[in-house]
């Protein structure tokens, strides 16, 4: 699904964010991305839905390389993922519901085809009757669920979130995992870049460790170990 | 409704007073735009009555047969350069000659002037040139003795018409120039004002293209709705000039809509530009 061969990136201004990483992600696994700050784990995420591009190595996402994608394929390439991430970045000035539908208006879906959709997808998020409130009018957590919603609306292979509790208390971030892991359950695969070493923990779920741009710890070797309940 | 022109519309709806200063801005560049047109317009409409005049008149030797002039008249009125030809007698020359100078009038005496041949050239073939050819072919019948067409006057008026669509063109393109400019700078403030739905579009997958499409009718309505603005003005103005200066002409329907029309190009324009370069930075 995911596979990192020596990837290293290299920005003009701050240097080198990544050195030599490689890892696989598998079809519906669940991986958390932990380091300090600094440590390459968004640069990941960036590289993963191409909005950087390798310095070197090869970056492939089913079965899309980073070496061979051309500009205009990249947005095929986005369709297969969802995006969230710590600020939510929601649209303020629409409604739950509108900022679920954009994900799939900017992605030409039938007209028809968007309100069921839409409805479904906060049904599944929690969400169905705030669906026409605004995003200010929601607690951080259930702004996090629509955006995990909006990110949901193109059937993503694999989910992909830069520290989406790190704006949120004890109880949401335990709300918003747990509905990343019933996504992952679903058989999406879930990338997920954390600070909170707590959750990490308890979830017992497969954990690369970044620090200084290096992959200093990877729980798959020895073996991954499946989530309970994943999907096969 | 298209979500491209939904997103645009929206544009308007969410930053009206930004969507009006920059209509307004546009509208007063491409304003000036037209009142520069609608001197051009008129600076040309005088120099097309003016050219109306432009006249060949071949002199025709004493004693010349009727058939003889009444032949080569039908062959020069075949001419493709030629609009009209006709015979002017010399009782007509005279007759002529008293009205056009009526204070030498006591001057002429019959028989002074001799009989002509007056042609006049069709529109398009009044410069310098087919003049001169024209007048070279009328002398070389030999019945004909001297052919005049105020060589230097039309020169003169050649160059005026064409030093008068130069700085048109130049000061026209400058004006287009500004208007690029102008709706660039609005459309760059809306594409920063609007960085975060930009990159939302772009993480769930829109094109480039899709992208870019409400920038680009975002900035063409601004053209065209400026470009409305601009020509109500550009009528206002006429109206007044007509009322307590001269009577001037206005633009015709065509061109009226063409000016729209340009107000509309330069806006697509405009965004494009601005949005390929904006774009790249968000």
């Amino acid at each position: 699904m995911i596979r990192f061969t020596r990837v290293s990136k290299e920005f003009p201004r701050t240097g080198l964010a990544l050195k030599d990483v490689s890892f696989h992600v598998g079809k519906g696994e669940f991986l958390f991305l932990t380091g300090p700050s600094g440590a390459g784990k968004s640069t990941i995420l960036k590289l993963l839905f191409l909005e950087e591009r390798p310095t070197s190595g090869e970056v492939k996402v089913g079965g899309i390389s980073s070496v061979t994608i051309r500009g205009r394929d990249v947005p095929r390439l986005r369709r297969k993922l969802g995006v969230v991430f710590q600020d939510f970045r929601l649209l303020e000035d629409r409604t739950v519901e509108a900022n679920v539908a954009f994900a799939l208006e900017v992605t030409g879906a039938r007209r028809s085809a968007i309100g069921p959709r839409v409805s479904r997808l906060l049904t599944q998020v929690g969400l169905a009757s705030k669906a026409t409130a605004m995003p200010r009018e929601l607690s951080g957590g259930e702004q996090q669920r629509v955006a995990i919603a909006r990110a949901l609306a193109n059937d993503p292979v694999v989910l992909i979130a830069d520290e989406p509790t790190g704006n949120l208390d004890e109880r949401a971030t335990r709300g918003i995992f747990q509905l990343l892991r019933d996504i992952n359950a679903s058989g999406t695969a879930v990338v997920m870049a954390t600070h909170d070493l707590e959750l990490v923990k308890r979830a017992e779920c497969r954990t690369i460790e970044l620090n200084h741009g290096q992959v200093v710890y990877d729980s798959a070797e020895p073996p991954v170990k499946p989530l309970p309940g994943a999907g096969a | 409704m298209n979500l491209a022109l939904r997103e645009a519309l929206l544009a308007f709806r969410r930053a009206p007073v930004l969507s009006i200063l920059s209509i307004t801005t546009i509208a007063f560049s491409l304003f000036a735009f037209g009142l520069f047109g609608l001197v051009a317009l008129n600076i040309r409409q005088a120099l097309t009555q003016v050219e109306e005049r432009v006249e060949i008149r071949a002199f025709v030797v004493d004693g010349t047969s009727a058939e003889a002039t009444s032949a080569a008249l039908g062959d020069i009125a075949s001419f493709p350069e030629v609009a009209s030809a006709k015979l002017v007698t010399p009782e007509q020359a005279l007759l002529r000659a008293r009205r056009e100078l009526g204070e030498f009038s006591d001057v002429f005496e019959a028989g002074i002037l001799p009989a002509s041949l007056d042609v006049r050239l069709k529109e398009g073939f009044r410069d310098p040139v087919t003049v001169k050819a024209v007048a070279e072919r009328l002398r070389t019948y030999d019945f004909i003795d001297d052919v005049r067409f105020g060589e230097e006057w039309v020169q003169k008026l050649y160059r005026i018409r064409n030093i008068s669509t130069l700085a048109g063109t130049v000061i026209g393109l400058a004006f287009a120039a500004v208007a690029v400019i102008i709706i660039g700078s609005t459309i760059r403030m809306a594409v920063l004002a609007r960085s975060r739905e930009i990159s939302i579009m772009r993480l769930v997958g829109a094109t480039d293209a899709f992208v870019r499409s409400p920038f680009l009718i975002e900035g063409a309505l601004k053209g065209m709705l400026g470009g409305v603005l601009a020509l109500t003005m550009t009528w206002a103005a006429s109206a007044i000039i007509a009322r307590f200066v001269f009577s001037a002409e206005f633009f015709d329907a065509k061109l009226a809509v063409g000016g729209v029309a340009a107000g509309a190009l330069i806006g697509l324009v405009g965004s494009a530009i601005s949005v390929g370069r904006h774009l790249k930075a968000v």
